[in-house]
């Protein structure tokens, strides 16, 4: 029989009995949707947690010197006095796998600000430092270059210190602080960030030009540490093998050789994260297919059932000359079209129960076109699958015995 | 008689040798035909009688090639069909073969016209186009062309064996096999089905019926009795009641009062 008419004879028995395929067809049309639904759920919370760390900054590469050993004895990470500005200049002038950088110095301060006063910890840094970490700043500027240059005596403070010296709500923009007696003035305040994933408040921090901090409160030569952000997240380990080149080179290390500083970056964290919320989206969705297999088995059991009814329609199918894989393609048709419609329906029906969900629980939804397509050919070959063994009964049937069933 | 046997083979549509069928009911071996040898020539008009049991319906079955012999040998217009497969038996059913049942078995909530498509439908070589002719055409030489459209359910008994009758007869078949064609009309309806397959007949087409009334075999030319799985007679009919005009003797009904 020509697939044309196939499709039109399996289209009419199915209308033949419009309840019991709409029935049949549920099962298909709720599994398709909550694997929809559920790969949604699952794509968006792990895009939220992606989008989360690289807050953070995920192209983040910090440069440490490397713990000194005074006579067997280690001391902490970065004790050793190795790296200086020009160690910086060179991976920021040599190194084309890092696109921002910054040297680092860090210490910890008295704020002084109308009566109140503060300890937290003094960071200098260049502007680039805003962007490998992603600070935004909620009011005022950042300071610039230049003014990094003339050792300017101004800072940006996050919400925790301005809300702790001027009392929340007041925005400490323009206001005079004293930092261990020197005199500082606001020039910008940092957007609320929180904690961090170690519970570390983020905004408990002042933030000032480099060599304000290095030569007028710590009166030092050297640098704390170097911070750089890659081109992008793949460019990681590239720029990590450049950094080391330049640093081994300027150290005089030779390449076999231990490097004296050490290199951290934050992708593991990430990949991790990513890793958690990927074996979550499979364990949803395949959770998910289970409704979609029992769905197979609501289409097996009633294609039996239709099998057994129209024995007397396949018998005289047989008599006039229809072949057993004539018989088998009509009714793994009928099958088919019902996992078929289904499916595309189930598409429609979770793609709006996505929406339901992203609008009322107000969770992260992401449908990709992958999982639609996923979900699509899983309930056809689910319709292939369970359609196969009542149209080999179909098809085997001996037309004798099918023309006389009562 | 080396020519006239022959002369047989040649326009024989049906032939067999030696037929035998033999059944397995568990441990029980039941004999249902213990060999048939039979021509059935082009445009024979046969009635296969006999008493359930005798075989009637087992021969029925192997000449329609909806069954395979145990022994012996069938050659249908020139073809064995003794060592044909599954397959191979549904394409000669479907080139070769038209059947009419007791039960009409049509297919339901399909409309008359589509049901005589049925046959066409597995027939690739045939376009959409063609088989709606055809189609007509068969409901045409049954003389319901004007019903084309109704359902089964919305028509009378002798229709439906009429619709039956062309569908049997839409793939030109070499011979139209009917299965108790009038088993369960009443007796004009009878009549009037048993005047389609004389005047098909007069055109050149083999029909074989099986039959267990004596009055409905006098219509046609040739009456073949089985009894115990053997042949037991088999008579040309001299003088074959002539359907046509008996039904002009029958009080006409309308066809209302037939459903």
């Amino acid at each position: 029989m020509k697939l044309k008419n196939q499709v039109k004879a399996a289209f009419r028995s199915l209308s033949k009995n419009k309840m019991r395929t709409f029935l049949t067809m549920l099962g298909i049309i709720i599994g398709v949707a909550s694997v929809i639904a559920m790969l949604a759920i699952g794509q968006g919370s792990k895009e939220s947690i992606q989008a989360q760390i690289s807050s953070l900054g995920t192209n983040l590469l910090t440069i440490f010197p490397s713990a000194s050993m005074t006579g067997g004895v280690r001391m902490e990470a970065g004790s050793s006095v190795k790296m200086n500005l020009d160690d910086y200049k060179a991976i920021a002038t040599r190194c084309p796998a890092v696109m921002y950088s910054t040297p680092t110095v860090r210490t910890s301060g008295q704020l002084i600000a109308a009566g109140q006063n503060w300890r937290t910890s003094v960071w200098g840094v260049y502007p680039d430092y805003f962007e490998i970490r992603n600070l935004a700043i909620q009011t005022g500027a950042v300071f610039t270059a230049a003014e990094d240059r003339a050792a300017a005596k101004i800072c940006v403070v996050g919400q925790t210190v301005s809300k702790n010296l001027f009392g929340e709500g007041t925005d400490p923009v323009g206001k005079l602080i004293r930092i261990n007696k020197i005199p500082f003035s606001i020039c910008g305040l940092l957007t609320a960030k929180g904690q961090n994933a170690f519970g570390q408040d983020q905004d408990d921090i002042v933030i000032a030009p480099f060599t304000t901090v290095q030569e007028r409160m710590m009166t030092i030569t050297y640098i704390n540490s170097i911070m750089v952000s890659a081109t992008s997240e793949s460019m990681i380990p590239e720029a990590t093998d450049e950094i080391t080149q330049v640093l081994k080179e300027r150290h005089h290390l030779g390449p076999s050789e231990d490097p004296d500083f050490t290199i951290r970056s934050q992708a593991d964290i990430s990949s991790a994260a990513t890793a958690t919320s990927g074996i979550l989206t499979i364990l949803l969705a395949s959770i998910a297919s289970i409704s979609l297999l029992v769905g197979g088995i609501g289409i097996m059991n009633i294609m039996l059932v239709s099998v057994t009814e129209r024995t007397r329609e396949i018998g005289i199918r047989m008599g006039v000359g229809a072949r057993g894989r004539d018989v088998l393609l009509q009714f793994l048709i009928e099958a088919l079209m019902i996992s078929l419609i289904g499916g595309i329906l189930g598409v429609g029906f979770g793609i709006l129960t996505s929406q339901i969900i992203a609008s009322i629980m107000k969770w992260p939804v992401t449908i990709t076109l992958q999982s639609i397509l996923l979900s699509f050919l899983f309930s056809t070959a689910i319709g292939i699958f369970f359609g196969w063994y009542p149209a080999r009964k179909a098809a085997s049937l001996n037309p004798i015995d099918a023309l006389r069933y009562e | 008689m080396e020519q006239e046997e022959e002369g047989n083979m040649t326009d024989a549509i049906i032939s067999t040798q030696h037929l035998v069928k033999t059944y397995k009911m568990g441990d029980m071996e039941v004999h249902a035909l213990r060999g048939i040898d039979i021509d059935i020539r082009k445009s024979d008009f046969v009635a296969i009688m006999g008493k359930s049991g005798s075989g009637k319906s087992t021969f029925m079955n192997i000449i329609g090639c909806l069954d395979v012999p145990t022994r012996g040998e069938y050659l249908l217009d020139g073809l064995d069909v003794g060592k044909m497969n599954r397959d191979e038996l549904a394409h000669l059913r479907n080139r070769k073969i038209g059947f009419v049942f007791q039960s009409f078995n049509l297919l339901s909530r399909t409309s008359a016209l589509e049901n005589v498509e049925l046959p066409l439908m597995y027939n690739n070589k045939i376009s959409s186009h063609d088989m709606r002719e055809k189609a007509m055409n068969a409901l045409e030489s049954v003389g319901l062309s004007g019903r084309s459209h109704h359902l089964p359910n919305q028509l009378s008994g002798g229709e439906q064996q009429r619709v039956a009758i062309a569908r049997a007869l839409v793939n030109d078949p070499v011979v139209i096999l009917a299965d108790e064609p009038t088993g369960n009309l009443d007796t004009r309806t009878s009549v009037e089905v048993m005047d389609i397959f004389q005047k098909l007949n007069k055109k050149g087409i083999t029909v074989v019926i099986v039959t267990h009334e004596p009055d409905i075999a006098a219509y046609t030319n040739r009456n073949v009795s089985f009894r115990d799985g053997r042949i037991l007679k088999d008579l040309q009919v001299e003088h074959p009641r002539i359907a046509g005009e008996e039904l002009l003797l029958i009080p006409a009904i309308s066809e209302e009062d037939t459903i």
